[in-house]
C-alpha cells in the first residue's frame, strides 16, 4: 500500500473541526472563541482540498481561496468589534458581555 | 514516506489544536493556531495544493495572526479568569465532544470506504497557472463579489474602530 487513505485527511479535518467547536463553547476570552472559528474555517479548507484530490479538479482550491478571503475579512471586521466591545466594556470575557445596550 | 509525514504534521496540527483550546493565555492560543496552519500548510503541499499552502503560510499564519497578536497586544489581553463553570456544563460537554466526532468519524467511513489514496504527486492541477485560470474564467462573478466584500470589511473595519469624532 503507498500512501494515505484520504479518509484520514477528512478524519484530521473532522478532529480539528470539533476542537474548534469545543474551543468556541468553552473559553470565555472573546479573541480565543475567535481564534477558534478560525481552526474551524481552516479544518473545513482541509476537507475542501481533500475532495479537491479524490474528485482531480481544481474547484475545491478555488472554494478554499474564498474561504480564506472571507476569512481575512471576517478577521478585520472581528477584531475592529472586539476592539470597540474592549473600549467600551473594558472587560474581554464573554459571560459580562451579556446586554445588548450598555 | 507519505504516512510518515502525514502522521509527523497531523500529530503536530492536532496537539497544537488541542493547546489553542486548553491554553488560558491568548498569546500561547496565537501561537499554537500558527503551529496548527503551519502543518496543515505542509499538509497540502502534500495533496498538491501548492498555490493554496503558500496562500495558507502568507494570509493565514502571516497576515490573519499577525493581525490578532496584534490586538491581543494592544489589549493588554491577560490569563482568562476562572468562571464559575457548572460540574454539569463538564459533564454533558466532554461527552458531547466525543459524541460529535464519532458521529463525523463514522459518517466519513460510512460514506468513503473506498476512496483513493493520497501520495504525494498524486495531483499535479493545484499551480498557481491553473488556479489562475479558473478564478478568471469559470469563477470571476465570485472573484469580483469577492472584492466587494473586502471593500465592505474595509470600510467596516475603520468605522467601528475609528475614534468617536463628537
Amino acid at each position: 500500500m503507498t500512501g494515505v487513505p484520504l479518509s484520514w485527511y477528512l478524519i484530521l479535518s473532522a478532529i480539528l473541526f470539533v476542537l474548534g467547536v469545543a474551543g468556541f463553547l468553552f473559553r470565555r476570552n472573546i479573541i480565543t472563541a475567535f481564534m477558534s472559528i478560525e481552526l474551524m474555517l481552516n479544518a473545513v479548507n482541509l476537507t475542501f482540498i481533500a475532495f479537491s484530490y479524490q474528485l482531480q479538479q481544481v474547484d475545491g482550491h478555488l472554494f478554499a481561496f474564498f474561504v480564506m478571503v472571507v476569512a481575512a475579512a471576517e478577521a478585520a471586521v472581528g477584531l475592529a468589534i472586539i476592539l470597540t466591545v474592549f473600549k467600551n466594556r473594558n472587560t474581554l470575557n464573554v459571560d459580562e458581555v451579556n446586554s445588548m445596550k450598555y | 514516506m507519505d504516512v510518515i509525514l502525514f502522521l509527523a504534521f497531523a500529530a503536530i496540527a492536532v496537539v497544537c489544536a488541542i493547546n489553542v483550546v486548553v491554553q488560558t493565555h491568548p498569546i500561547a492560543s496565537a501561537l499554537s493556531l500558527i503551529g496548527v496552519m503551519g502543518s496543515l500548510a505542509v499538509l497540502y503541499l502534500l495533496l498538491g495544493a501548492e498555490f493554496i499552502a503558500m496562500a495558507q503560510v502568507i494570509v493565514y499564519a502571516g497576515a490573519i495572526m499577525v493581525l490578532f497578536i496584534f490586538v491581543i497586544m494592544l489589549l493588554n489581553a491577560g490569563a482568562e479568569s476562572k468562571s464559575g463553570r457548572s460540574l454539569a456544563v463538564q459533564l454533558v460537554g466532554i461527552p458531547g465532544f466525543f459524541a460529535l466526532l464519532s458521529l463525523l468519524a463514522y459518517s466519513i467511513l460510512r460514506l468513503f470506504p473506498n476512496a483513493r489514496n493520497v501520495h504525494f504527486g498524486g495531483f499535479t492541477k493545484g499551480t498557481a497557472r491553473d488556479i489562475g485560470q479558473a478564478l478568471f474564467t469559470r469563477y470571476l462573478l465570485p472573484f469580483e463579489v469577492t472584492s466587494v466584500l473586502i471593500l465592505i470589511a474595509i470600510i467596516g473595519a475603520i468605522v467601528l474602530a475609528r475614534k468617536e469624532m463628537d
